[in-house]
Formats: C-alpha cells, sequence, structure tokens
C-alpha cells in the first residue's frame, strides 16, 4: 500500500474511531431540565414511563385520529413544552361558573372554550355574558408529590376562618367527584364533597381527572373515562386507548421534581430569609411531605414545592370573575413554586407568570398579589432593591 | 448515458442539467436487448446523540434503487425507477414515465415523474453526493424524491457554451394530510403517505409544476422552479366542505465548478406557502423557508489501489429550515421550529459511481416556542454505489 493510500485509510478510520465521544453534544445540567423521571423506578415502572413520554410528547392528534373537531391544542406536549409551563399561544379560556352555586353555561358549550377547529369547521366563540378567565398551562413537574400529600397534611394548613388572625385563611376546595375517579385512602370528605388539588382553583381531583379532561376539553379526544365529543355532545366510541391514559398518568406521577440550583449561594440564602420573612412562606409553604406511595421515591418524603394546595383570596385585581368548585372568583390555588426560574426555558425565552401568563417577571408577579397576599406584596415594595433583588435570585433558583 | 457503459457523472457539476438527472445514470444493458437496466444502493452505519443521549448504533440500509429503461422506438423511450427504502419499510415507484420527443424543445412526458422543483428532487441518487443524509430543505420543505401522475412538456436547447431547458407538468397535487398529521407541523412530504395519491386528486384540480435552467458549460447551472395548485377536497359529492385552499412552492437552485473541477459548489433555497384556516392551529405554519450550500473539493485525483481515477474529496454542508414562519397570534412573537445544520466529510471515491464517505453533521432543533435548541450530532460511514 502506497504512503498516501495508507493516510487516507488513517485518516478515515481515524476520524470514525477517535471522533466518537468528543465531537457529541454533552447532556445539560441535570437542574435545567424539568424532564425525567424520580430515582428508583424499578425497571417496569421505567418502561411505564417511556410508554407515557412517548403518549404525552409524540401522540400528535389529527382528524384522521380524533382531533377536535373544536379543540384548543393538538397534543399533550404542544401545551408543556419539556414539562415546563406553557405559553400563551396554548392558554385555554375556562367560561361559565360566577360562584360557588356551580356552572350555568354548561349547555352553552361550558366550562371551556374550544377556540380552534380543524378545516371546514368553526371554532367554539365565548358567549355573550359568561363569566370567564384564561389559564396558561401549567408546569408537569413533581405533580407525583404533589398527589401524595395526604388529605390530612393539606387540611393542617387549612385556616378557613383565620384563626390565627395572620391574615390569611387558606382552604381546600371542596369539589364533586368525578364519577370515573377513586377516592385516595387518605381521602377526607365534607358533606359528600373532595379536596381538589389540581388546576388553578384546585378544582381537579386527581392526575387520571387531569389527563381525562385535557384530552376531552383540550384536544377533543373522547375516552372511556369522558366518553362524550364536546362539540357533538354524544357519546362516541374511545378515541385514545385507556392504556395511553394510565401510561401519561403514571409518566406525570414520577416526573422528578425540579432540581433547585445554587441553594447555598449567600443571595438566594438572603432571599429565602426575606422570603420567610415577610410572609410569603405563609400561603407558599416551603415543604410538604406525601403518604405511603406505590412508588419508592414518591412515598412518605418531603419535598419543597413552596405550596400549601390550598385557596387564598387574591383580592380583587386577579378576580376574573370565574371560579371553579366551590371557590370564589378571587381565590386561587397557592401555585407551586419549584421550577420557577426555568419558566423561560419552556415559555420561548420570556416568562409569562400568574393563572393567565399577564406578569412578565417575577417583580411584576408578587406587585399583582393582593387580598391575603397584600401585606406580603407591601412588605415586598418596602424592601430595598438589593433585598428584592436577592428575593428574586431566590425565586429564581427554585 | 443508456447503455453505454458503468460510469455515471461522479457529482452534479458536469455535463448535463439537472433536469437530465433521469436518465444520466449509469445502466447495464445486454447487446441483443432493447432494456438497460440499472440502480444503486445506500447504506451507512449510524451514530447519533441528542442531549447527551445516544441513539442505539445502527447500520442502516437506507435505499436499493432499481432503474429500468428501453428506447421503445426512435424518440421514444422509457424509464422506471422502483425505491426500496429503509430496507423494506417503504417501496416507491419514484419514477415511470414514457418521454416521446417532438423535437429537442419539445418532448412529451407522461406518467409517473419527478416534480422539477428544486435541483436535488430529480438529481438525488446517492453515488452522487458527498452526504449520507439527504439535505433537511430537499427532504422536509420540498419533500424529495416528490413523485406524481401526471404529464407535460420539456426541452432543451444549446447555444454555442449555453444550455437552455425548461420542464412544465400539470400532475395530481397534494392532500390536506400537509396540514393534518402526526408531525404537527405543516409538512408536504406527509401528503406521499396517501396510498391511492397516484390514482386520486382530493382537490380535483392540476397542480402545475415547472423549471426554468439555464446553464454555462463553463461556469454553472442555475434553475428557478415552482410548484402552484390546491391541496384539499372544498367539495364532496357536491357538498362543499372547506374553502379552497393553495400551496405554492418556489425554488432556486445553483451549482458551479471551479479551479479545472476541483472545487465544486451547489445549493438550492426554497420557499413554501400554504392557505391554512384562521382558526386551526398555529403549529402548522403557512410558510416554510430552507436551503442548504454544499462546497466539494477533490483534494487528490490520482491512481489508487488500481483505480486510475480515483479521487478523495472533502466536503462541507451549511443548511438550515424553518416550518414554521409565522408569528403567535397571542403575542406576535416570532413562531420558532427550525433547525439548523453543519455537516462535514471525506469521501473516497474508487470511480465516479461509488462512493466511500464518512460524516459528521451537528444540528441545533429550536421548538415552535423558541426555546433553547436541542444539540444532536450524527457520526456516519457510507457506501452507495451504482450497479
Amino acid at each position: 500500500m502506497k504512503y498516501y493510500e495508507q493516510v487516507i485509510l488513517a485518516l478515515t478510520l481515524g476520524t470514525i474511531v477517535t471522533a466518537c465521544d468528543a465531537v457529541f453534544p454533552s447532556a445539560p445540567q441535570e437542574d435545567q431540565l424539568l424532564d425525567g423521571p424520580v430515582a428508583g423506578l424499578t425497571t417496569s415502572q421505567a418502561r411505564m414511563f417511556l410508554r407515557g413520554d412517548v403518549a404525552f410528547n409524540d401522540l400528535i392528534f389529527t382528524t384522521q385520529t380524533g382531533l377536535g373537531p373544536t379543540f384548543v391544542s393538538n397534543s399533550c406536549g404542544s401545551c408543556h413544552a419539556g414539562d415546563g409551563k406553557g405559553h400563551p399561544s396554548t392558554s385555554l379560556v375556562r367560561f361559565g361558573q360566577r360562584d360557588e352555586s356551580g356552572n350555568t353555561f354548561l349547555n352553552l358549550g361550558g366550562p371551556q372554550l374550544q377556540n380552534r377547529s380543524i378545516p371546514g369547521f368553526t371554532p367554539e366563540v365565548l358567549p355573550a355574558g359568561a363569566p370567564h378567565a384564561t389559564f396558561l398551562p401549567p408546569a408537569n413537574t413533581g405533580l407525583g408529590y404533589l398527589d401524595y400529600v395526604t388529605d390530612a397534611s393539606i387540611l393542617a394548613n387549612a385556616d378557613p376562618n383565620d384563626d390565627d388572625g395572620d391574615g390569611i385563611s387558606g382552604r381546600p376546595n371542596w369539589i364533586t367527584l368525578a364519577p370515573f375517579v377513586t377516592t385516595r385512602s387518605s381521602a377526607e370528605m365534607q358533606g359528600g364533597l373532595v379536596i381538589g388539588r389540581y388546576g388553578k382553583k384546585a378544582s381537579t381531583y386527581d392526575l387520571l381527572q387531569q389527563t381525562v379532561n385535557a384530552f376531552s376539553q383540550d384536544i377533543g379526544i373522547a375516552s372511556e373515562f369522558a366518553p362524550i365529543d364536546v362539540f357533538s355532545g354524544l357519546a362516541i366510541e374511545p378515541e385514545v386507548a385507556t392504556q395511553s391514559i394510565h401510561d401519561i398518568v403514571f409518566y406525570l406521577q414520577t416526573l422528578k421534581s425540579p432540581i433547585q440550583r445554587t441553594p447555598s449561594d449567600p443571595t438566594v440564602l438572603s432571599g429565602k430569609k426575606t422570603f420567610m420573612e415577610i410572609g410569603c412562606a405563609a400561603c407558599h409553604v416551603p415543604t410538604l411531605k406525601t403518604g405511603p406511595a406505590p412508588v419508592a421515591a414518591l412515598a412518605n418524603t418531603e419535598f419543597q414545592a413552596y405550596t400549601d394546595l390550598l385557596l387564598h383570596d387574591m383580592g380583587n385585581g386577579l378576580d376574573d370573575g370565574y371560579t371553579e368548585g366551590t371557590a370564589t372568583s378571587s381565590e386561587w390555588k397557592t401555585p407551586a413554586l419549584w421550577g420557577l426560574g426555568l419558566s423561560s426555558r419552556s415559555q420561548g425565552g420570556q416568562v409569562f407568570l400568574l393563572h393567565d401568563g399577564r406578569a412578565r417577571s417575577i417583580d411584576e408577579a408578587i406587585r399583582l398579589h393582593g387580598g391575603e397576599a397584600l401585606k406580603s406584596r407591601n412588605h415586598y415594595e418596602a424592601l430595598q432593591a438589593g433585598e428584592r433583588n436577592a428575593l428574586i435570585t431566590f425565586l429564581e433558583s427554585l | 448515458m443508456i447503455g453505454s457503459g458503468l460510469h455515471a457523472q461522479s457529482d452534479t457539476s458536469a455535463g448535463p442539467l439537472n433536469m437530465d438527472a433521469v436518465y444520466s445514470r449509469p445502466f447495464l444493458m445486454g447487446n441483443t436487448s432493447t432494456v438497460a437496466i440499472g440502480g444503486y444502493i445506500e447504506v451507512n452505519t449510524q451514530h447519533a446523540s441528542s442531549l447527551g443521549v445516544h441513539a442505539p448504533f445502527a447500520f442502516q440500509m437506507r435505499r436499493t434503487t432499481l432503474f429500468a429503461s428501453s428506447t421503445v422506438a426512435p424518440r421514444i423511450k422509457f424509464l422506471l425507477e422502483l425505491e426500496f427504502e429503509n430496507g423494506v419499510e417503504e417501496i416507491n415507484l419514484e419514477y415511470t414515465a414514457v418521454d416521446i420527443e417532438f423535437d429537442r424543445m419539445l418532448t412529451m412526458r407522461a406518467g409517473i415523474v419527478m416534480n422539477p422543483i428544486g435541483a436535488f428532487n430529480q438529481n438525488h441518487d446517492g453515488p452522487k453526493w458527498e452526504f449520507v443524509d439527504r439535505p433537511l430543505s430537499a427532504t422536509t420543505i420540498i419533500p424529495s424524491t416528490l413523485s406524481s401522475v401526471g404529464m407535460g412538456l420539456h426541452g432543451k436547447r444549446n447555444e454555442g457554451d449555453w444550455v437552455f431547458g425548461y420542464e412544465a407538468y400539470l400532475t395530481n397535487g397534494f392532500n390536506d394530510m400537509i396540514i393534518d398529521n402526526e408531525d404537527g407541523r405543516t409538512s408536504l412530504a406527509a401528503a406521499k403517505q396517501d396510498p391511492l395519491r397516484y390514482v386520486q386528486n382530493p382537490s380535483g384540480s392540476a397542480m402545475f409544476s415547472g423549471k426554468l435552467a439555464v446553464r454555462n458549460r463553463s461556469v454553472g447551472e442555475i434553475g428557478l422552479s415552482a410548484m402552484l395548485g390546491n391541496y384539499n377536497a372544498s367539495d364532496v359529492d357536491g357538498l362543499a366542505v372547506d374553502d379552497i385552499r393553495s400551496v405554492s412552492v418556489l425554488a432556486i437552485d445553483a451549482n458551479a465548478s471551479m479551479f479545472n473541477d476541483r472545487i465544486h459548489i451547489q445549493g438550492e433555497l426554497s420557499k413554501v406557502f400554504v392557505d391554512i384556516p384562521e382558526s386551526y392551529s398555529q403549529s402548522y405554519g403557512s410558510q416554510q423557508f430552507g436551503g442548504y450550500v454544499d462546497v466539494i473539493a477533490t483534494i487528490l485525483e490520482t491512481k489508487m489501489f488500481e483505480w486510475e481515477n480515483a479521487k478523495v474529496n472533502v466536503s462541507v454542508r451549511g443548511e438550515y429550515v424553518d416550518y414554521n414562519q409565522d408569528t403567535f397570534r397571542e403575542t406576535g412573537g416570532a413562531i420558532g421550529d427550525s433547525i439548523w445544520s453543519f455537516t462535514t466529510g471525506i469521501s473516497l471515491r474508487p470511480v465516479g459511481t461509488t462512493i466511500i464517505r464518512v460524516n459528521y453533521r451537528y444540528q441545533e432543533q429550536t421548538d415552535l416556542l423558541g426555546n433553547p435548541p436541542i444539540a444532536s450530532a450524527f457520526l456516519q460511514l457510507g457506501l452507495s454505489t451504482y450497479f
């Protein structure tokens, strides 16, 4: 073999062999991602998680597979990019319920507006005079931890009559159990109602109900659990496999919790101290604990979601005149703050905060707090700039 | 080059226009037969990684393509191209048409024809290219190989160093799967999933495909092409079920050789316009854009391993596709859903019809919302040859 022939062979083979790992992109830091499972899944649980991942992120519905004909979005993943907070382009409008007495627009398309349609169909239009609110898709992260908090733990933080006089009077949203949902072993009931814990108004009991409702109301997909087509109002054959729904529920249950970035940073620690001192933690309770759970990583574990899963009056500024369950229109469930600092990674490099995305920064979101949070907001506004920045740095670290 | 031997053009730079590529292939022909046969294969290794996660290493048999052609009579010829893609995952009749030449400037072509849009769609044979992967814009914007059943005219005229060519066909069009598919984005390629597309035409109106190309023998070629038509069924059994919706594709392609053909540059830009219902999902964009540029340099040309004119080429490709050029109605911000990619390669061509190539491709893909891109890389060793 001549010299140049050897060079060519060596060059080619060298490229193949030596280039391998060095030329491939490295993985992002784990604390920069919201997707991924909790640690310690068994192999069978890992397979269920992967099936759910595919169904959640890759299952895109078409007219052939049942999309719509009126809908909000065409897949789960399109509203929850990277399992993070959603974008205004996939926000949804709920309408028809003004107070605890129930939704009076169910015969006019309530409770959710399907504002898009497949070709040849006309999307739904908000009925005149209907009370309504816009909801931004939430992050999915750590939902399993919230699922296994016992009702007793939730009630332990409730203070519906503000007996302790701190101005904070959290209470659960007592809701009617959906017919296909089974109560938790820890379920507490009041007048035949159960405690909701998912959704902006805590009007959803568990992740099965959340998933089934999303298929039905967001994508226009009928299932074994909710066979009524939202467009025609008629019962139809399931358009999604029941197994896919169970896989998605398992996927949502076993998504990991967000990992706090730089928890030991002095500014973060200073901001956390301020967070506690000005009363934010009265609603955004730093730590909750799960009860028994079938997945080892989720069982009897403390986690830092910064929520109490309770309803709080947030004042007139955030009162859109619409509500769900037994919440009033000015009451909102305390949203979990974990993952807050990663919002821009799922919202297109910007942030859209609060229930409808109206706040374009954490600072603006805090300043829009009212009602029970007014005292804390006033404290925040009275802080020195450096203290406010440290508080925001802490929130961004979550 | 029917029956002319074993060697085809090693790249697209020399001789014929891109429109000639369908017949500019090596064929084998027996002494007593009027039928010539040929084909090519593409096989490669695939080592891919995305977000730090390696995909399982795999060998891939991407294509086995068979050609058959015959000169039926003077001025009448026929060609068939049958492709087995990804083993036997897809079996496609990519081309089966008859040419009847009344004049060099007036040849009638009818059958399943390759729509003359861009350059790659008609000039896509694996052995001609230095890269294992086809250009993104030529597969996901223009869905090469795009073939449609129809008929039309083509012709060519030589004037000194200049060659002028044209093609104009009327064919069946796309279908509404281009805006209703499991990719969740506008995709002309999705229309190819309809197995009835060679016998049915959902819109009921013919789609126009046309191209004008001019070549200077010492400089290179430039082509302008377009596809214009409707894609959806606006009425069924006489009942109106939708508005009539249009789809248009514009493309410009060029190639040039220099330094005694030691440097070759080729590229293509394409733009898609689709009429999409106002109330439909924004994930389906009304405009798409894509393009690529290849630069190939011959660094060694000599006798090697007993091949008289073996070549070693190095090559680079830059490419970009934007699947959705619309803006969000809610925020006014630009919709993402784009990919840029850079590929480098080294290849050995023992003969013009055979290539061994090593490619490294890096790409960054941005989602619909414009979130931080997902970086992926691909390392491939591929072999492709005519036979």
